[in-house]
């Protein structure tokens, strides 16, 4: 095996992700202050009692950060497998069935599409009042129409393809076509975009957060960020850890997303002996 | 001294693969003005062996691993990229097979066949030199068609225009890989005279790779045959044609189905009937081009006998494909009824949840069998898919499926595996089982042995005749190839342009055709001549030990 097929990306990708899962489910064991709780006094540089110093009212930022991966990850995850769930579902039905169907389905894809998409999460916050639901409800509503584009267009190749016209003639329902003939071989470009969505739902909740529009229950990336800019000169810490955070999670998610592309990508797999 | 001489040439395939060499200490000749035809089923090597000639390597993972190719005189091995190229379009010009690809769809065609010349420092007018081209491959009004993009043209013209800038830079040597392969059986035997006209009057040598024995005859002054690598036979055409020594030249000539038919076999009493079915496909209009109607059927009718074959035959376009999928219920057609005995009224008019009694009685084989099974889905769970969705117990469909497998002679560890795991033949066979699986009283194979090599074809032909015999099915048998149908049908349907022009007895039609288009047809399938031949007279035999 030469070097370059080993699937780093899929690796380093995956590991990173996992370390950042592993955190955010230990929170509450692994962080050594309640990340509201103010537990020292304000803006002290990072040192050995507070690795990453404390913010302007004395609360830690460690213990800020690994509770924040909670948010992120949640919000990131949730919200990619709602609006995949909608994006197959959509792109699916369309592409399979095509004519007015597909026509009718298109439009109200684009409608989604023309709509300036961050006014528009910030719109659907705003009025639902920001909580983790809302904040999911709104992201997972907004990155949708690539899903169902690229599914559709995976769909109208593959239901020319004579196993769909084998299973048709076998007898088998439109459904049973769809889910269980078509969908599993239009699966893995899905993935691909699909990682990269979380990353995009991350980044979007770490915007509102920064502009205040966050659960105010829960501590998350960018509203730490958000709220260390009044501060940026006096105290660095507060806002690079968090963003080196963010930077980190969406780097490990994009590698895996391309690792997974390449992967499934036939143009790019190696030469396969025997095939 | 011969033009070209290929000297026990070696490709490495790279460590892994299922033989250490991909072309196996070849050694060929061809000399000026000859024509050597390289045979060889899917994987013996024989396009590697041009390409080496060339320095054209597919892949970086293969390399030359040894012996020499001497052109004019030097080895290409030894050759500067630089050198190299000035050879290839040059000295050696090249035809691939598929016309629709090997040209650039953004130029014109002037552009593309003057690029040659530019490329090869033409002295002379290049323009002139292009027309002249485009005329001698007989193309219609060459001082427009320079003007033309390739998307306007046909396929066989896509491909004369390829020969025109293959030979345009008057090469010694032309390689034409399966140039006509993908061409309709009349447009093959135009591109076939062009070819040998052109190359005869030029003194230009011509290396023809192909699968076909019948262009074999047509073309070759010398042949040689190939497989796994290695060089199988290696002659002048009448000795390998009709006095081969080895047992695989033999048999791939034995598995040429001769263009004969014998009697019609008795037919039951009539199980399908289709009557006036119409399809026409309309483009949608564009911005500057106005919407057009194709017909893909015109008022077209039949009967099958039960235990009787139909052969449905007739070129691209003619609409063979779309009456298939019409019988099948994959697609609507505009008019028409298609009565099936056992199903009341006509089956045109079910709705798509009545379609199950139609589904047990009729199945199709599709062509492709890289694409007609699912690479996602075991080869037990495929065939056993068809009788589980109509509610059959899963006992009793696992001991049907074990027995189908044994019936398209497959082993039965077969059932756990994966489609990526069979040969073209091998799939075609579980193909064959999945239809089978339904019970069907009506089979219809659409083009089912086109992309199979030769004596895979004549395997799966065999084994769809035994059982055909056993089950009593009766079958529609869409084919461009007049062999094929010939071999398989008792009665036929020649198809043009969505119509049929030809009906009757295949013995019949065959020896007195009453429709010019037949006739041409039947003219345009290459020759094997006295193929029976392959059995060869008792000294060659002796020669050989």
């Amino acid at each position: 095996m030469r070097l370059h097929d080993f699937p780093w990306r899929i690796g380093v990708g995956g590991a990173l992700l996992g370390l950042f899962a592993v955190i955010a489910i230990l929170a509450p064991v692994l962080a050594p202050y309640d990340p509201f709780a103010i537990s020292g006094p304000p803006l002290v540089p990072p040192n050995s009692s507070y690795l990453f110093g404390t913010d302007m009212l004395g609360r830690d930022v460690l213990s800020g950060m690994i509770h924040g991966a909670r948010v992120s990850l949640v919000v990131g995850l949730v919200s990619a497998l709602c609006s995949a769930v909608i994006g197959i579902t959509v792109g699916a039905i369309a592409g399979y069935f095509g004519g007015a169907v597909d026509r009718a389905l298109v439009r109200f894809t684009e409608f989604f599409q023309v709509i300036p998409s961050f006014m528009f999460v910030i719109l659907l916050v705003a009025i639902l009042t920001p909580s983790l639901g809302s904040i999911v409800a709104a992201i997972s509503l907004v990155i949708w129409p690539p899903v169902a584009r690229l599914v559709r267009s995976e769909f109208m190749t593959l239901k020319t393809r004579e196993f769909v016209e084998a299973a048709r003639s076998l007898g088998l329902s439109h459904g049973a076509v769809i889910v269980r003939e078509i969908l599993p071989n239009a699966m893995p470009p899905v993935l691909a975009v699909g990682s990269l969505m979380v990353a995009t739902a991350i980044l979007t909740e770490a915007s509102l957060s920064f502009l205040g529009l966050a659960d105010p229950n829960m501590i998350s990336w960018g509203y730490m960020i958000g709220s260390a800019r009044s501060v940026f000169r006096q105290a660095w810490w507060l806002s690079i850890f968090p963003g080196l955070m963010l930077f980190l999670t969406v780097f490990a998610i994009t590698l895996l997303s391309e690792g997974l592309g390449d992967k499934t990508n036939p143009n790019l797999r190696g030469n396969q002996p025997g095939l | 001294m011969a033009l070209l001489s290929v000297r026990d040439l070696k490709v490495a395939l790279p460590a892994g693969g299922d033989r250490t060499y991909a072309v196996d200490g070849v050694s060929m000749e061809i000399d000026r003005g000859e024509t050597l035809c390289v045979v060889g089923e899917s994987g013996s090597g024989k396009s590697l062996t041009a390409s080496a000639i060339v320095g054209l390597m597919p892949s970086r993972s293969l390399k030359v691993a040894g012996g020499s190719i001497l052109f004019e005189g030097r080895d290409t091995l030894r050759m500067s990229a630089r050198e190299l190229r000035a050879l290839r379009g040059g000295r050696i010009g090249f035809v691939f097979q598929d016309p629709l690809s090997s040209l650039n769809p953004l130029e014109r065609i002037g552009k593309q066949v003057s690029e040659m010349l530019r490329q090869h420092n033409w002295h002379g007018d290049r323009r002139r030199r292009v027309i002249e081209m485009l005329a001698a491959v007989q193309l219609p009004s060459p001082e427009t068609l320079v003007e033309a993009y390739p998307w306007q043209l046909s396929g066989g013209q896509r491909q004369r225009v390829m020969i025109a800038t293959a030979l345009a830079a008057e090469p010694s040597l032309l390689i034409a890989d399966e140039p006509t392969s993908a061409l309709d059986v009349t447009t093959q035997a135009q591109i076939l005279a062009l070819l040998r006209d052109l190359t005869k009057r030029n003194g230009t040598s011509l290396f023809f790779i192909t699968h076909d024995f019948g262009v074999v005859a047509e073309m070759a002054d010398r042949v040689a045959v190939m497989r796994g690598g290695k060089l199988v036979e290696y002659g002048t055409r009448n000795a390998v044609l009709y006095q081969p020594r080895e047992d695989y030249t033999r048999r791939l000539l034995g598995s040429v189905p001769p263009l004969e038919a014998g009697p019609a076999r008795p037919a039951g009493e009539t199980i399908l009937r289709a009557a006036g079915l119409e399809k026409s496909w309309v483009t949608r209009a564009g911005m500057f081009r106005p919407g057009r109607t194709v017909n893909a059927l015109r008022n077209v009718s039949f009967e099958l006998g039960r235990g009787n074959t139909l052969a449905v035959v007739g070129e691209s376009g003619s609409g063979k494909s779309t009456l298939a999928r019409v019988l099948m219920r994959l697609i609507d057609a505009d008019a028409g009824r298609v009565e099936l005995a056992g199903i009341s009224g006509n089956y045109l008019d079910l709705r798509s949840r009545e379609l199950t009694a139609l589904r047990q009685k009729v199945q199709m084989v599709f062509q492709d069998p890289y694409a007609s099974l699912n690479p996602r889905r075991r080869i037990g769970a495929a065939i056993a898919q068809g009788p589980l969705t109509h509610g059959e117990d899963r006992e009793t469909v696992r001991r049907h499926v074990l027995g189908l497998l044994a019936r398209v002679r497959l082993d039965s560890s077969a059932a756990e595996r994966y489609p990526n795991e069979f040969s073209g033949g091998q799939r075609q066979r579980i193909a064959i089982a999945r239809a089978l699986a339904m019970r069907p009283r009506v089979l219809i194979a659409d083009e089912a042995v086109s992309a199979l090599d030769v004596s895979v074809q004549a395997e799966i032909l065999t084994l769809l005749q035994d059982i055909q015999r056993e089950e009593g099915l009766s079958m529609v048998f869409v084919t461009h190839d007049l062999r094929v149908a010939a071999r398989m049908a008792d009665q036929i349907i020649v198809m043009q342009s969505g119509m049929i022009v030809e009906h009757g007895a295949m013995e019949e039609v065959l020896s007195a055709p009453k429709h010019s288009y037949t006739a041409k047809l039947i003219n345009a399938v290459p020759q094997l001549s006295s193929a029976e031949a392959a059995e060869p007279p008792s000294n060659i035999l002796e020669l050989k030990k």
